[in-house]
């Protein structure tokens, strides 16, 4: 699964994750849609939940593994 | 700082509502940055749009000031609001009315429609 590496680094990076999940929104292995709800965003700004996320996917950010990415994140408040 | 990235700077702190994306808005060549842009016209926002395709260091000195390492970015009073899921939810959520409100008035509406300035070499003004 290509979704696989980054369901692996966003795991490691909320390991606390009540709902983690990669989609690839394309099937062709670069557009992706990550959920994520954890209680590290709980009482965050928007702008600072999906920061997180954009840090625990720097590398494959960076080096266009990941071409499109949407994010959606929620506290558990 | 490089004349470049002082250019992106400039843009960011002078214009009221700042879009960079890929593409212009007659022009979108991706996905997020069209839904950015978008979520800002529904809004009612006076977009300044800088495409960021012409030139790839036009998006490495961009995230290297902002701290965001995708496109599209959108700055409101210089002020990093988000990408373009952030743009979106909170468009809807009615909050991007209010960020605009009370950082450019109540007006902000009648400010016109979209325009594009350019960064890099040879900036031209569309």
């Amino acid at each position: 699964m290509v979704t696989e590496p980054l369901q692996v680094l966003l795991a490691r990076a909320f390991p606390d994750a009540t709902a983690l999940r990669v989609e690839d929104r394309t099937g062709g292995g670069d557009h992706f849609q990550v959920i994520v709800e954890s209680p590290r965003f709980n009482g965050l700004p928007l702008l600072d939940q999906h920061r997180l996320v954009n840090e625990a996917l720097a590398e494959p950010l960076r080096d266009g593994t990941i071409h499109e990415l949407r994010i959606k994140t929620r506290g558990t408040e | 700082m490089s004349e470049l990235r002082e250019q992106i700077q400039n843009v960011i702190e002078n214009e009221p509502v700042a879009l960079f994306m890929k593409g212009t808005p007659q022009f979108v060549m991706c996905g997020n940055s069209d839904r950015a842009l978008r979520a800002l016209r529904e809004t009612g926002a006076p977009v300044t749009a800088v495409d960021i395709l012409p030139d790839p260091a036009i998006r490495q000195e961009l995230s290297a000031l902002s701290g965001w390492p995708t496109i599209p970015q959108v700055f409101v009073n210089g002020e990093l609001i988000g990408g373009a899921d952030i743009v979106e939810e909170l468009a809807t959520s009615g909050e991007l009315a209010r960020k605009l409100e009370n950082a450019l008035g109540p007006g902000f509406r009648e400010a016109g429609s979209d325009r594009t300035v350019s960064v890099g070499a040879a900036p031209q003004h569309l």
